[in-house]
């Protein structure tokens, strides 16, 4: 399978009140098309700020990223706006959309950035939210739509341009589970179906066992990667299991996750 | 339509009461600078109308008297002097006072400049109805548009003035034999009447005694051409002793009060101006700082910075083009609506001025927003700003 991103000893370190926070700390990792990969740990773990690094929005101390073959500390800061607009797409936890365009407009958003908006945009734009439910909401203004259908809007937008990596940073947090899943689903089947990169950055474990691989972040280091289906299977439903494969939470909260 | 015209036409239409509401406000600050241009315009005229279209290129002046009008005395024998200076076509004295016209009642009375002139001379304004002033002697009065419309009097009526003599009252009735176009002198409307009918029933001590007395305030003088202006004046100077003369323009810049009425309406002008700024940048920067997010957002997917900013300066230009605009129809209209006698003028040059100012002061008043906006983080979108 053909590589969309490769993070290589990645290294990120804050100053806080005179002392020095390893926030990414030596993270290397790679991503196949097709891969759809769930970022887990605790708050404060890293991985907003791993995310903000693979899309180029936080410059790491030292270590590279590559997306689709390209190295994002080789490019200037220009050229890292364009490639995002081209290559990557994004939903956001909040401020996802655009107030005052439409639910179709802030799809073909991204399409008119490009310079795309031509026939098959606009009809891509459309068959993708009539995928995600929201055939008869195309002209609805943001706040004129639930939290849910929001996130799926914001969905389609990342795919529209058919980026390399599609990044969401806790695409769910402000949806029930019932929802929160159906768009996690609809997000991992697209990626599947289309050969996209994505990573998501997410604390509700029930929405893992969509992914591919799941990777732990604890103090800026990855601690635990899980790839089989029966650890991820379990991982969602730990009542089901006899041993929690990974304590996402920290010590301490792993009745939280349980609950 | 690009991209940044897009965004901005888009949010604009999807938020017509807010960005009403706000050409509203611009529209009410145009309102302001149109009037009170108009009024600096309108008060301007009403000091120098007459002095400004008077038919001679040089006004000449008692010199001791500085250039003030009332302190001006010019005896008979300069009209000769001057005539008889090279490059001087003719020489016309002018007297000014005041003198009211009742209205209905002998009470309500209507305040105009009284001027005496010398009918055919310069001095005397062109009529637009009737005649000149002909006859040196007689009881005849030429009134000026203002005077007609305020009076509905008409050529061949006759017009009742009052002027003080002494320490009373005395009426004269004169017969409107023209009327001219607006010849505003001393924010009053006026009437012209032959020199000699001026100095008998001007306000003075005694009845008549005027005609023993008929030195002038100023003398205007018609030159045979008057690209020689500097030449001609510095000969008058040189040859007829104690006068001063100055061209036109000299000449109503140093009637009493008129710098100051100019430089007090500028500094308002400049004032209102400023407040527009201020507001624009702020209802502008208010709105940016509302949108802290959305733009972190639209910088993270990529968004060029240019586009941000252009779109931003479109939407200034269009609010501020719409506020404009509806300020200065709600202006005409109360141009339309306003008394003859109200001091308003709405003059093409300064209007289009204080309008510019206003077209260029929007986009000023934006640039603190679009200079914030593009220092807003991308990193705002992913919480990650601070």
């Amino acid at each position: 399978m053909q590589t969309a991103l490769e993070a290589q000893a990645l290294i990120k370190t804050y100053t806080s009140g005179g002392r020095t926070v390893n926030a990414v700390d030596d993270i290397s990792f790679g991503l196949a098309n097709g891969e759809f990969l769930a970022l887990v740990g605790p708050s404060g773990s890293g991985k907003t700020t791993l995310l903000a690094i693979l899309a180029g929005l936080l410059t790491p101390d030292s270590g590279t990223v590559s997306i689709a073959g390209e190295v994002l500390s080789q490019m200037s800061e220009r050229r890292r706006a364009s490639f995002r607009r081209q290559r990557i797409g994004f939903a956001f936890q909040a401020n996802n959309l655009v107030p005052y365009l439409s639910a179709l407009e802030n799809v073909e958003l991204m399409l008119r950035l490009n310079g795309k908006r031509d026939r098959d945009g606009r009809r891509r734009a459309r068959e993708l939210l009539t995928r995600l439910g929201l055939e008869d909401r195309l002209n609805a203004l943001p706040r004129q739509l639930s939290g849910g259908q929001q996130q799926r809007v914001a969905i389609a937008r990342s795919l529209i341009h058919k980026p390399a990596l599609v990044l969401a940073d806790e695409p769910t947090a402000s949806l029930d589970t019932e929802r929160a899943f159906q768009v996690v689903e609809t997000l991992a089947d697209l990626v599947h179906e289309e050969g996209r990169a994505a990573i998501m950055v997410t604390h509700d474990l029930r929405m893992i066992k969509v992914c591919d691989r799941v990777v732990q972040l604890m103090d800026g280091k990855i601690t635990q990667v899980l790839e089989t289906q029966e650890d991820l299977a379990c991982l969602a439903n730990p009542a089901d299991c006899t041993k929690i494969p990974m304590n996402v939470f920290g010590a301490g909260q792993e009745m939280a996750a349980a609950e | 339509m690009n991209n940044a015209s897009h965004l901005a036409f888009k949010e604009i239409w999807r938020n017509k009461g807010r960005f009403l509401l706000f050409s509203l406000v611009i529209a009410l600050i145009t309102v302001l600078i149109l009037f009170v241009a108009a009024l600096g315009e309108g008060l301007g005229a009403g000091n120098r109308e007459y002095l400004e279209k008077l038919d001679g290129e040089l006004i000449v002046f008692q010199a001791t008297a500085r250039l003030s009008i009332p302190s001006s005395r010019l005896e008979r024998d300069r009209l000769p002097q001057l005539r008889n200076i090279e490059g001087v076509q003719d020489v016309g004295p002018v007297g000014f006072s005041a003198a009211a016209i009742p209205l209905g009642g002998r009470s309500d009375l209507f305040d105009v400049s009284l001027i005496g002139v010398e009918p055919g001379l310069p001095g005397m304004p062109p009529v637009v109805d009737g005649q000149p002033l002909i006859r040196r002697t007689t009881d005849e009065v030429l009134i000026d548009s203002t005077v007609a419309l305020v009076t509905d009097a008409k050529v061949g009526d006759w017009l009742l003035f009052r002027s003080i003599q002494g320490s009373d009252e005395e009426f004269y009735r004169l017969r409107v034999v023209g009327i001219t176009d607006s010849q505003k002198y001393s924010i009053r409307p006026s009437v012209f009447v032959p020199y000699v009918t001026w100095a008998r029933i001007r306000p003075q001590a005694l009845v008549g005694s005027g005609l023993n007395d008929l030195s002038s305030h100023i003398m205007v003088v018609k030159l045979v051409d008057p690209a020689e202006i500097d030449v001609v004046r510095q000969r008058i100077e040189a040859r007829v002793s104690n006068v001063q003369a100055v061209d036109r323009r000299t000449a109503y810049e140093n009637t009493p009060g008129y710098r100051e009425q100019q430089s007090t309406l500028q500094t308002q002008n400049g004032f209102a101006l400023l407040i527009g700024l201020l507001v624009i940048g702020g209802f502008f920067q208010i709105q940016t700082l509302q949108k802290v997010g959305q733009i972190g957002m639209l910088k993270a997917i990529g968004t060029p910075e240019v586009l941000i900013a252009s779109a931003l300066l479109i939407q200034i230009a269009i609010i501020n083009a719409v506020g404009v605009g509806l300020g200065g129809l709600a202006s005409l209209g109360l141009s339309f609506v306003f008394p003859a006698n109200v001091p308003i003028i709405f003059e093409p040059r300064s209007a289009a001025m204080a309008v510019g100012s206003i077209l260029v002061m929007g986009p000023l008043g934006g640039l603190v927003s679009i200079r914030y906006s593009l220092g807003i983080e991308p990193l705002t979108a992913l919480g990650l700003s601070s």
